[in-house]
């Protein structure tokens, strides 16, 4: 079970994604499958720095990688301030150019990508778990 | 990522090479500003030397299109997407904001 820590600045996205990315490549995932878990981390870890630490160099993240032969858990774990996922907004993808909002699309690319989005908020440590299955081929 | 521009006559080029995520996304920011402060608002983005795309590039990219469409002045167009970064602009609806030109020339001529 692979564990490496980083310091919680947007210089570790790039380190970030060499781990992932190697990670989603031992299970044999496909090439858009890999790019998929490496855009939805760099999202979690790029809300993480946001939002939860409030800036960079504020505290780390923990980052684990479980594989079995069909999925690739990853999870996610800071020390800053819990958040509640309900509260991100739903972006309006067709809404004309004028009236697109900035905000909610990191978050809404972890879900769409994703086979599973968690968060666990408790004793001060949250966590984020997000599972990639990989395709079955067609038989 | 590295980030090369070139003015032409009617438009400014704009080749973006590597990762545009949020360590990366302000300096993006900062050449698509240098150009719309000069007042040029015609831009041609080639993407075909990108390999990764978070929403952190995405909302550059967005701010610029309104930046530039305002008073009908210009508008920016994208070229030589690769079919990963195309999968990011489908998922985000991007597809019905931007031009997407398959290659560099054809931005351009765009103009």
């Amino acid at each position: 079970m692979p564990t490496q820590i980083f310091p919680g600045r947007y210089e570790s996205l790039e380190k970030i994604a060499v781990f992932i990315r190697s990670e989603a490549e031992l299970l044999g995932l496909s090439h858009s499958e890999v790019f998929a878990v490496e855009t939805a981390v760099d999202e979690a870890v790029s809300n993480i720095i946001e939002h939860a630490y409030k800036g960079e160099d504020v505290g780390e993240i923990k980052c684990t990688c479980t594989r079995t032969a069909e999925k690739l858990t990853i999870v996610l774990e800071d020390t800053g301030e819990p958040f509640d996922p309900a509260k991100i907004p739903i972006p309006d993808l067709n809404a004309p150019l004028k009236k697109r909002k900035d905000n909610g699309l990191g978050f809404f690319m972890m879900n769409q990508w994703m086979d599973e989005v968690r968060f666990e908020f408790c004793c001060g440590l949250n966590r984020l778990i997000m599972v990639k299955c990989k395709e079955k081929p067609i038989e | 990522m590295e980030i090369t521009t070139a003015q032409y006559k009617h438009c400014d080029m704009v080749k973006v090479t590597g990762r545009i995520d949020s360590a990366t996304a302000p300096k993006l920011a900062e050449a698509l500003g240098k150009i719309t402060d000069a007042g040029r608002f015609k831009i041609a983005i080639d993407l075909s030397g990108v390999q990764f795309l978070s929403s952190a590039g995405l909302r550059v990219l967005i701010s610029t299109q309104k930046n530039c469409k305002r008073y009908n002045r210009g508008e920016v167009v994208l070229a030589a997407v690769p079919e990963t970064i195309k999968s990011v602009f489908d998922l985000a609806g991007f597809t019905s904001i931007f031009k997407i030109l398959p290659d560099v020339p054809s931005a351009v001529g765009s103009f």
